[in-house]
């Protein structure tokens, strides 16, 4: 290799991380802004703001769900299997939105503990299959339990 | 042995040559797939449990996602070639990349709206650090092509936009890992698990045949693009307007 072939190697090596560590210490800095949410746990141990609104995420726990009659408000409760917040939401809901199913709202928590939800999204998981797969994972899971 | 026939690869009339006689066949096996993927993924597969046929949008926005990084990898990676070594072939790959890229990501982004409004409840969250390093994808690339577009002389704007190219590829494994690292409402990854891929066989085939459909389609407009991108830089060089006389006639 020549010295002048050596030399642009050597300068875009350097250009490359000199970058590279300056975006990772940045993002390393903004690493609690770049949470898209809170689990319940973080919310009671008090990490989350208590006078501004932030989203709580978790799933919403199956039989949970009650809706008031005559109007759009329901109520859930989200977990994360350690701890469980009660969410009151009055609007539509997503989709995906059930029992089970993983859950994003956004508001504020009240005096006692009751989050008071402005919007409501369902989170996705990985898992793609075919309606009677997930009955007969369903189905297997019933049959281990005693 | 290997550098000799890199050496040759990287002479602008032999590749001009390599290309023309590849393209045809990169054409056929890219549509070939395509179509094929095509209907598997709206046909042969079965509905999804949750999302019923919602579910379909993934064979495009997986594949569109996939190439507009991949895109970018080529781009910066040629960029950096042409950068260290002064090879013209190498910049002139990484110039016909880049609104591939931008195209393929921008398909990327639309698509996940489109999903994403009857599946989360929203078309784009700007909390989301999937969605929003992607986005950053798609502005490197128009940042990459405004820079070429400003700078008059080519042999400056090659090296110039080569740096840029070069450092925005850090953007790639943040996209890749946002969904590890942060709490984001984008899922997690499907096929690149650990413990293998999260989807039934049924649903996964056309999803493969998708991805290699649209990557041979990515490696086909590439040529295209490069054969017409040899051209213009060569075009006092005798081969290429020889060439350029034959095909006026």
């Amino acid at each position: 290799m020549t010295p002048r072939r050596r030399q642009r190697m050597v300068l875009i090596a350097m250009i490359f991380s000199g970058v590279a560590v300056s975006a990772g210490l940045a993002l390393k800095a903004f690493q609690g802004n770049l949470l898209f949410f809170f689990s319940p746990t973080q919310v009671e141990a008090g990490e989350a703001p208590d006078s501004r609104n932030f989203r709580l995420g978790g799933m919403v726990v199956p039989g949970s769900i009650t809706r008031e009659t005559g109007s759009m408000t329901v109520n859930f409760v989200v977990t994360d299997y350690a701890h469980s917040i009660p969410v009151q939401y009055t609007g539509v809901l997503p989709d995906l939105f059930g029992e089970g199913q993983g859950v994003v709202v956004r508001g504020q928590l009240s005096e006692a503990s009751n989050f008071f939800a402005e919007e409501v999204l369902a989170k996705h998981d990985e898992n793609y299959m075919p309606p009677e797969v997930a009955e007969a994972l369903a189905q297997s899971e019933k049959a281990r339990e005693p | 042995m290997y550098l000799r026939w890199f050496h040759k690869l990287s002479s602008p009339p032999y590749f001009y040559r390599l290309a023309s006689i590849l393209s045809p066949w990169l054409s056929g096996l890219s549509i070939a797939l395509i179509a094929a993927g095509t209907y598997g993924g709206l046909v042969l597969a079965p509905p999804d449990y949750l999302q019923g046929d919602g579910f379909r949008m993934i064979y495009v926005h997986v594949p569109s996602a996939y190439l507009g990084m991949m895109a970018y990898v080529v781009m910066a990676m040629a960029a950096a070639v042409g950068f260290i070594w002064r090879i013209k072939l190498a910049h002139a790959v990484a110039v016909s990349a880049a609104p591939l890229g931008a195209s393929f990501t921008l398909l990327g982004l639309v698509t996940g709206a489109i999903w994403g409004k009857p599946m989360w409840g929203t078309f784009w969250q700007w909390s989301d650090a999937r969605l929003v390093f992607f986005l950053m994808l798609f502005f490197l690339y128009m940042g990459y092509l405004a820079l070429r577009g400003v700078t008059e002389d080519r042999d400056k704007a090659d090296r110039l936009s080569a740096v840029l190219a070069v450092v925005g590829v850090i953007n790639i494994p943040i996209i890749h890992y946002s969904v590890e690292w942060w709490t984001t409402l984008h899922q997690g990854p499907t096929i690149t698990r650990l413990d293998g891929p999260s989807i039934t066989m049924d649903m996964l085939v056309p999803l493969l045949v998708m991805i290699a459909g649209f990557s041979f389609f990515f490696v086909w407009l590439l040529f295209v693009r490069l054969r017409g991108e040899i051209l213009v830089r060569e075009q006092k060089s005798r081969w290429a307007q020889e060439l350029m006389q034959r095909s006026r006639v």
